[in-house]
């Protein structure tokens, strides 16, 4: 008889645990379920802005998302009091991006310097996943437009020669929710140089990175790379250290760089500050961002 | 020594019992509401997995926070990235129980008034929740409703100063489940 009790004891405790199994099991397939339909699931936010500092970041903007970015250099911190180290001279550059989609984003701009106009495509080719895609892919076209009168009217002068063509790929990757880095091999064609021996073709490759300090700040930097010729021997490679402060809608950039122009077509092979001389230029980024999404008010 | 065995099979048929009487939906619907006069912010989840055990009342959600969409992009992403953490804390769940489960007859057509009690976790803390709702049975699919409030300040979101007048304290939380009966 004891034996019976035993069993039925033992009965007793398996079907109870058969139950509490049944009911973790429930709480598994809930939750294997949910994470398990994550299709649309893509790593977000690698970088506060859709430019690190100068050049663009791997971000793009989002589907029916037009942002307006004003970018601004004051002029070099070495210029002495007389020009209060610089911010009596500024270098400005209007821009209006738009996403056509998540991943097609057209631009244009107008900048000062030289008084060029840009236009730019940007398309993200691939887009790192929390698991199995490790880096975003971007690729970027830009055409520069140099609207300034031609130095020397009586010659045969050529609409093509105002003309200069940026093209890059943006591999980039989010390590952590801190560290973001990213590396873009990149091409500038210039049609018209000033001498012989200047390259038309200029080839780099930009390492760019930031790092959250906090939820709303972060540190960057960029460092474009010129390949050895006679571009590299001239000029200088392009370094920029910034601060990034994101409030809402708006994202603040301030930063310090050796470049005065924030198209590629400056910055890459048209650097002529040096960081150890003091010719640095102090400059910020502001984007505002406005979604032109109608918002659909789904019934409940 | 037959006793035993019969009442093991007791035990067999009422855990089976017991399956019967789950229902399940993987599209249920959240969404929630910040009302500010500066802004009205609202956010839609339809991925909204859950289960009602109707033998014991229990209850169970599970929430894929990446999943709410907001009519704008960059706040979605500022939802995921500042305040919902989704990397650290991609799901918010409910644990709880249907306390007058004995009042609701799911083989009957009608409106069954719910008290739920249970705990939910959101952001990585988990507080007790106290709730009335419905469920209504109709062609052997089950409807249920709620509304609550929850205030950002318990699960421990930070609001920056700089929007503080752009988001409520409390939120309103609307719950709207179709479930079906659940097949192993």
């Amino acid at each position: 008889m004891q034996q019976l009790y035993k069993l039925l004891f033992f009965l007793i405790f398996l079907t109870a645990s058969i139950q509490l199994q049944a009911q973790n099991d429930l709480l598994n397939l809930l939750e294997n379920d949910s994470l398990n339909k994550g299709q649309k699931d893509y790593t977000y936010a690698t970088f506060k802005s859709t430019r690190v500092i100068n050049g663009q970041s791997v971000e793009t903007q989002k589907a029916k998302v037009l942002q307006f970015l004003i970018s601004h250099r004051f002029g070099r911190l070495n210029s002495g009091a007389y020009n209060f180290f610089g911010l009596d001279d500024a270098t400005i550059r209007l821009g209006l991006e738009y996403g056509l989609t998540d991943v097609l984003t057209i631009g244009v701009g107008r900048s000062s310097l030289e008084k060029t106009y840009d236009g730019f495509v940007k398309y993200k080719v691939l887009r790192q996943r929390p698991s199995g895609m490790p880096v975003s892919v971007v690729l970027f076209a830009s055409t520069a437009i140099n609207t300034l009168e031609f130095s020397d009217a009586e010659r045969d002068n050529l609409f093509s020669s105002r003309l200069s063509y940026t093209y890059q790929a943006i591999i980039g990757r989010k390590f952590s929710d801190k560290l973001s880095l990213q590396l873009s091999p990149t091409m500038v064609h210039r049609n018209l140089v000033p001498t012989t021996v200047d390259q038309n073709d200029v080839y780099a490759v930009g390492v760019a990175g930031r790092y959250k300090l906090t939820k709303r700040t972060s540190l960057n930097a960029e460092y474009f790379y010129l390949l050895p010729g006679e571009t590299a021997n001239d000029y200088y490679n392009s370094l920029s250290v910034g601060f990034d402060i994101e409030t809402g809608g708006h994202v603040f950039q301030l930063h310090f760089t050796n470049s005065q122009g924030m198209l590629e077509k400056f910055f890459v092979p048209a650097t002529n500050g040096n960081w150890l001389k003091g010719d640095i230029y102090f400059g910020f980024n502001i984007s505002r961002v406005f979604s032109l999404k109608k918002e659909e008010k789904k019934p409940y | 020594m037959k006793q035993p065995l019969i009442l093991f099979l007791c035990f067999c048929a009422f855990s089976f019992a017991e399956a019967q009487g789950k229902y399940f939906t993987r599209t249920g619907h959240i969404s929630f509401y910040s009302k500010t006069p500066l802004e009205d912010i609202q956010a839609n989840n339809r991925q909204v997995a859950s289960v009602i055990d109707f033998s014991t009342g229990e209850m169970v959600f599970s929430v894929l926070m990446k999943s709410f969409e907001f009519p704008k992009a960059l706040m979605q992403e500022h939802f995921n990235e500042n305040y919902i953490e989704s990397d650290k804390y991609p799901k918010s769940t409910f644990k709880g129980k249907i306390l007058n489960i004995q009042t609701v007859d799911v083989q009957k057509n009608g409106s069954y008034p719910v008290e739920v009690e249970g705990e939910l976790t959101i952001h990585g803390v988990t507080k007790p929740v106290k709730s009335n709702g419905t469920l209504e049975v109709k062609e052997n699919k089950i409807y249920g409703k709620s509304q609550f409030t929850v205030a950002v300040a318990d699960y421990n979101i930070q609001i920056p100063k700089l929007v503080r007048d752009n988001i409520a304290k409390n939120i309103d939380i609307q719950v709207d489940m179709v479930y079906e009966p659940f097949k192993q």
